[in-house]
């Protein structure tokens, strides 16, 4: 099913604190607004894909959504895989979409941590709270660590991948984090979970974004501007809390990728722009090593002397991912590889023919990797 | 709340995990093993992780093991622990096989500490509660 069906459009609010909305609210304005991108009357719309609020649970989210949209959708409802889901909506939407189960897919996503509540964040690992294992940081730091004690991974490193996704941020006027960082900065940086420092971890975003996913034929009647095919997908869960992980340093991002790749017909050197899933540094960096754009343990040496910056070989999270544009997990990579695609970005990478994007959620549970091209 | 007035956090104990805390008291750390496949797991389940077998018994660890990693905490992400800062949380490998969160202690500084290096079961005492956290060996 390779590029049969199309993201058609995308829409957003902005990111940082937004006080006073709903995440029902915050959904609304990125669903019109991505509506309105693809030229798609509402009523059209006959699936509807959330991912709930990640910081607050709630029974029956997706349709509460639905009712606050007055669509009745056939497919319906919320899907759970922390930060991978967003992705992991798309590929259920497109496969629905091939199979005649639906034809116009919304999937949308939005929170509010920064003004609303952080429950969620804040619970303990299991039932290791006696030794105070707490925080989401710290399970990120544990892989971290890990990294460095088996192949020599550098702070100044992860590093790198903190001063590459800032500086790109900065450069996107609807970043919430503006402000480049230097090498030196992040050195400065306090120290969060050691090894991992304040600029390793993403932002705290109140905010939602949207997508439209169509078939290209549809696309095509519908006259739809620019739709960007979606070329492959995959899916990978590593599932096991980090103390159980018979290996730290590899996820099951490797399969997911594998999978992706497979479906595209086309390989990492194909790639020329990359959103990478950045929650913590160290989460880009073995994603790199999984998805096979270099070899494992290299992720630290491939992030170095602006690789991934943009003008290099590899231009990452070019709008400034989770670390700069908005701490919001996972859909603002898919956004921007749309973007990219379509040749609208603030960042545009020249030449980019295919955008890898991936998603992953808990302390790297769960993982989603989507591959677009670009319109026809 | 300030750290003396938090409630700290002590083990839910139920049914199932009552065993695994009773031998800590007792100064044994204990794990499952199953008795269909002969796996070793932590922490407790009703059914082997491996083959899913609801047959195990209880074996007890014989305190060594190793450091898979481990991260300094700078933060508190609970009040209970604002006074420890920095506290070392680790994932630790028993010798048998199963792996558990756990501290390090006694090891000074604890960003000399190394992946890999061998560690000895220290069975501390936590608000009156016996839990297991390992040493330098
Ligand atoms: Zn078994």
């Amino acid at each position: 099913m390779r590029g049969r069906v199309v993201i058609a459009g995308i829409g957003q609010t902005q990111f940082g604190a937004l006080p006073d909305r709903t995440t029902i609210s915050l959904n609304a304005e990125a669903v019109r607004k991505a509506l309105a991108d693809a030229g798609v009357e509402k009523s059209a719309v006959d699936a509807l894909f959330v991912k709930f609020p990640t910081s607050r649970f709630e029974a029956m989210y997706g349709q509460t959504l639905a009712g606050a949209l007055g669509i009745q959708p056939r497919i319906g409802g919320v899907w759970d895989q922390g930060g991978a889901t967003n992705i992991s909506m798309i590929s259920f939407a497109a496969m629905a979409i091939e199979n005649g189960q639906c034809e116009i897919a919304v999937v949308t996503l939005a929170d509010n941590p920064k003004t609303g509540t952080r429950q969620a964040y804040e619970k303990a690992w299991g039932e290791d709270e006696v030794f105070g294992w707490f925080g989401v940081p710290p399970g990120y730091a544990m892989i971290a660590r890990r990294h460095m004690g088996e192949f020599g991974t550098t702070s100044d490193q992860l590093g790198a991948i903190a001063v590459a996704c800032r500086r790109h941020g900065a450069a996107n006027p609807g970043a919430q984090l503006r402000k480049k960082l230097t090498l030196d900065e992040y050195r400065q940086s306090r120290i969060i979970a050691s090894p991992l420092r304040r600029d390793d971890c993403c932002l705290v975003s109140d905010g939602a974004a949207a997508v439209v996913v169509m078939s290209a034929e549809r696309a095509r009647r519908l006259g739809v501007k620019a739709p960007v095919p979606i070329l492959g997908f995959g899916q990978g869960q590593t599932s096991w809390e980090v103390a159980q992980r018979p290996s730290l340093t590899s996820t099951m991002a490797a399969a997911s990728a594998k999978t992706a790749f497979a479906m595209a017909g086309i390989t990492p050197r194909q790639v020329g722009v990359a959103q990478l899933y950045d929650c913590f540094t160290i989460a880009v960096l073995m994603t790199l090593e999984d998805y096979g754009f270099c070899t494992k343990g290299e992720g630290g040496r491939f992030v170095e002397g602006g690789r991934i910056e943009f003008g290099g070989e590899l231009p990452v999270n070019t709008a400034g991912g989770l670390l700069s544009e908005t701490g919001m997990p996972g859909m603002q990579l898919i956004t921007e590889g749309v973007r990219q695609m379509r040749g609208t970005a603030s960042l545009q990478v020249p030449r980019a023919e295919f955008c890898v994007v991936s998603n992953q959620g808990g302390i790297m549970h769960t993982h989603s990797t989507l591959i677009l091209g670009q319109p026809a | 709340m300030s750290a003396e007035t938090a409630e700290f956090p002590l083990p839910r104990r139920d049914a199932l995990n009552t065993p695994y805390w009773q031998s800590l008291e007792e100064g044994h750390l204990s794990f499952q093993r199953c008795g269909e496949c002969g796996k070793a797991w932590l922490p407790p389940r009703r059914e082997c992780p491996h083959c899913l077998s609801p047959e195990w018994r209880w074996e007890r660890a014989g305190g060594q093991a190793r450091l898979v990693s481990w991260v300094v905490y700078h933060i508190a992400y609970h009040a209970a622990f604002k006074d420890r800062l920095p506290y070392t949380v680790a994932v630790v490998e028993l010798a048998e096989g199963p792996r558990l969160i756990s501290n390090i202690v006694g090891a000074g500084d604890p960003e000399v500490l190394r992946i890999d290096q061998d560690l000895r079961l220290a069975i501390e005492h936590e608000h009156g509660v016996a839990v297991p956290r390992f040493r330098p060996a």
